[in-house]
């Protein structure tokens, strides 16, 4: 068994607005291990970056856990919250907006060594050779030191937002879509660098995407979220060989492959995403499922482990362990 | 959204000859000229579309693909932007001769364009009916109640209930959205429809739903798409003839079989190996080394020559022409004046079945 290095339970977030409350995040649970790549997926709206940021209390959740080494990060106190965000970092998904653009490309980087004070005691020379060790690391060349953002592309932009997550020698991740801004050619070379980093400095992730096939191809294991809700969990080559749950199986099969002759049939799903404000007490998807049946209305599916580490939320799946 | 509802009142035009040429555009130049460079968009493209033909036209961010749809609709914004030199002919005139009169006839009525972000194409203060029925009332003798009517059909046509035409685009999701601003382009049937990016706003499941009902009107009406898009997948899913296009050219064109089956281009094999393949997730992504050249200096010869790994001495200095393949494959890259040369597929085999 793996070493156990976050643990979120019954995590929740509910926004309250004019029209009622808004279940961004309704009752999640899962674990990562160590080295490990957790995938969330998703459509727009279901809540995938607001757990992502809950988990470091970027957004304050409104109730569960979120146990990372040991520690409930929800009870910490602010200096303690403070010291545990050493180990936990976040990549944005818009390198256009999540960069100062009035700070050079080193003092980005420099920023969180110098707010952290991770290196006591560091003379500005030492902080200026870390800051060339990590724009080494992330690929930027030693030109761009004192570039602006606005000077460079996207991609070079994500390697800055990296290198300053990586400033901190986090143990866990979260790239929150890292790669969605990005070109293919450039979201290729995005992808091998944070793959690299990960051997090299044993890192965990989870990644945040709505692009099925590259989490398919960065995760071990990968969470499909709908509405709020984790809908199933599995090991990334189970879930695609063997979807259960009937939004997975429409989601898998509305992946667009780029060969010929390769996007024929598709699961047909009925109307649009519902919205996640005050959402009934019945299971979430219950209106687009081609699966329905009166025990759907009954409520919220458990996510029941119906192989090993496959998990699923349905009423139809969890009895016949299968949605046919 | 399988069952598109039938429209009675548009009959699709009559079977002339199947190969009807639409769509002509011939060495198209668009520059941007600003005070101290200039931006070399659109560098010499020609293509042919013929009537219900689908062309996928492929590329990444500044590749010139957005340069160039505009050019055909004469939307260059003027100034920075100059059509250097080319013709666009649509439906048999010339679109960059034409007269603003004349090209606001044509605009929406022979050719019509669907852009990219369906939030903010639509006007958030006119009900979409009514922005459906401006474009109707204006290039048909027709009344205001019949442009309505003809609204509402175009509605149910994309799938939306047509009581909804009384509605404001805010009250209606992306997919939808997306789906009123079809319906706005395609209420003159047109011959021919760009769509720039239609589903890159859209999540997979609505992309999916979006595109299958574009293919079925598509069909059904005739018309001739050309699609603009990153997305190889989208490509492989709607398009007879793909166009890859790299710092303002078209590096490589073919029908879909040509250039996904057996591709010739190094930046083409790039793309293919930048993507992450679905059955094997343990495949490495092979990217393309380097960045977009930059549009205000681009080499007499290949602009990919820095990032290719096939270069030689020759490829920066040599006017490229365009080597024959076969009949329907053509690609742009000097190597292939060497008898004999072929880039060898670093997934050899996957892009191959």
């Amino acid at each position: 068994m793996a070493e156990k290095i976050l643990e979120v339970k019954n995590l929740k977030k509910y926004f309250k607005t004019g029209a009622g409350t808004v279940h961004a995040v309704d009752g999640v649970s899962f674990t990562i291990d160590k080295g490990e790549t957790l995938g969330i997926v998703g459509e727009s709206g279901c809540g995938k970056s607001t757990a992502g940021r809950c988990i470091l209390r970027l957004i304050e959740p409104t109730s569960g856990e979120v146990i990372f080494n040991g520690r409930n990060i929800l009870k910490l106190n602010r200096r303690e919250l403070k010291k545990a965000r050493n180990d936990m970092q976040i990549i944005f998904q818009d390198p256009y907006s999540s960069l100062n653009p009035r700070k050079t490309v080193q003092e980005i980087i420099a920023e969180p060594i110098k707010f952290s004070k991770i290196m006591p005691g560091a003379s500005k020379a030492d902080i200026e050779k870390r800051t060339r060790e990590l724009m080494d690391t992330v690929g930027l060349a030693e030109r761009l030191y004192n570039a602006y953002p606005h000077e460079l592309d996207g991609g070079r932009r994500q390697r800055i937002g990296i290198a300053r997550a990586l400033a901190m020698e986090p143990k866990f991740i979260v790239c929150d879509e890292p790669v969605s801004a990005l070109d293919v050619s450039i979201q290729a070379q995005i992808l091998n660098l944070l793959k690299k980093l990960q051997r090299d400095k044993d890192l965990t992730y989870i990644f945040i995407t709505h692009d099925l096939s590259v989490v398919n191809h960065f995760s071990e294991n990968i969470m499909v979220m709908y509405l709020g809700q984790a809908v199933e969990k599995a090991p990334a080559e189970e879930l695609f060989a063997n979807p259960l749950h009937p939004y997975t199986k429409a989601l898998l099969s509305a992946i667009l492959v780029p060969k010929v002759g390769a996007n024929k049939a598709r699961v047909q799903l009925r109307g649009e995403i519902t919205s996640p404000v005050d959402p009934p007490d019945e299971c979430r998807f219950a209106k687009r499922c081609n699966y329905y049946c009166s025990d759907c209305d009954k409520g919220t599916p458990p996510l029941i482990e119906v192989s090993p580490n496959h998990f699923v939320a349905c009423h139809r799946v969890a009895p016949q362990k299968t949605a046919d | 959204m399988s069952d598109v509802i039938t429209r009675h009142e548009i009959v699709a035009p009559p079977e002339t000859a199947n190969d009807e040429i639409v769509l002509d555009i011939k060495d198209l130049v668009v520059h941007y000229v600003l005070e101290n460079e200039t931006v070399e968009a659109v560098n010499g493209v020609s293509l042919q579309l013929k009537k219900g033909q689908t062309i996928g036209v492929v590329g990444e961010t500044g590749a010139g693909k957005t340069s160039m749809a505009l050019a055909v609709l004469n939307l260059v914004p003027s100034p920075p932007g100059v059509i250097k030199s080319g013709s666009i002919s649509v439906c048999g005139s010339d679109v960059l001769k034409m007269s603003t009169k004349q090209l606001e006839k044509i605009r929406g009525k022979d050719v019509s364009m669907i852009f990219q972000d369906p939030m903010t194409s639509l006007n958030p203060v006119m009900t979409v009916g009514a922005q459906i029925a401006e474009s109707v009332k204006y290039h048909e003798n027709v009344t205001n109640d019949e442009a309505f009517k003809r609204a509402e059909e175009m509605l149910e046509l994309v799938g939306i209930p047509k009581a909804r035409a009384i509605e404001y685009p805010h009250q209606f999701s992306g997919g939808m959205k997306q789906r009123v601003v079809i319906a706005i382009a395609l209420a003159c049937n047109p011959k021919v429809l760009l769509a720039d990016e239609p589903t890159s706003a859209l999540d997979v499941t609505i992309q999916a739903q979006v595109l299958d009902m574009m293919s079925e009107l598509k069909e059904k009406l005739g018309t001739a798409l050309v699609m603009i898009t990153h997305d190889l997948g989208v490509v492989a899913k709607v398009c007879d003839l793909v166009a890859v296009m790299y710092a303002g050219r078209i590096v490589e064109y073919g029908t879909l079989e040509d250039v996904f089956n057996s591709p010739k281009h190094p930046y083409t094999e790039g793309l293919f190996g930048s993507l992450p393949n679905i059955e094997d997730r343990k495949a490495e992504l092979i990217p393309i080394p380097g960045l977009m050249p930059d549009p205000t200096k681009l080499p007499v010869g290949c602009a990919f020559e820095p990032r290719c790994r096939y270069a030689t001495s020759v490829c920066r200095d040599k006017r490229l022409n365009n080597h024959i393949v076969s009949d329907t494959h053509t690609v742009l890259c000097a190597r292939y004046d060497e008898p004999g040369f072929n880039i060898d597929l670093l997934r050899g085999g996957e892009n191959n079945g």
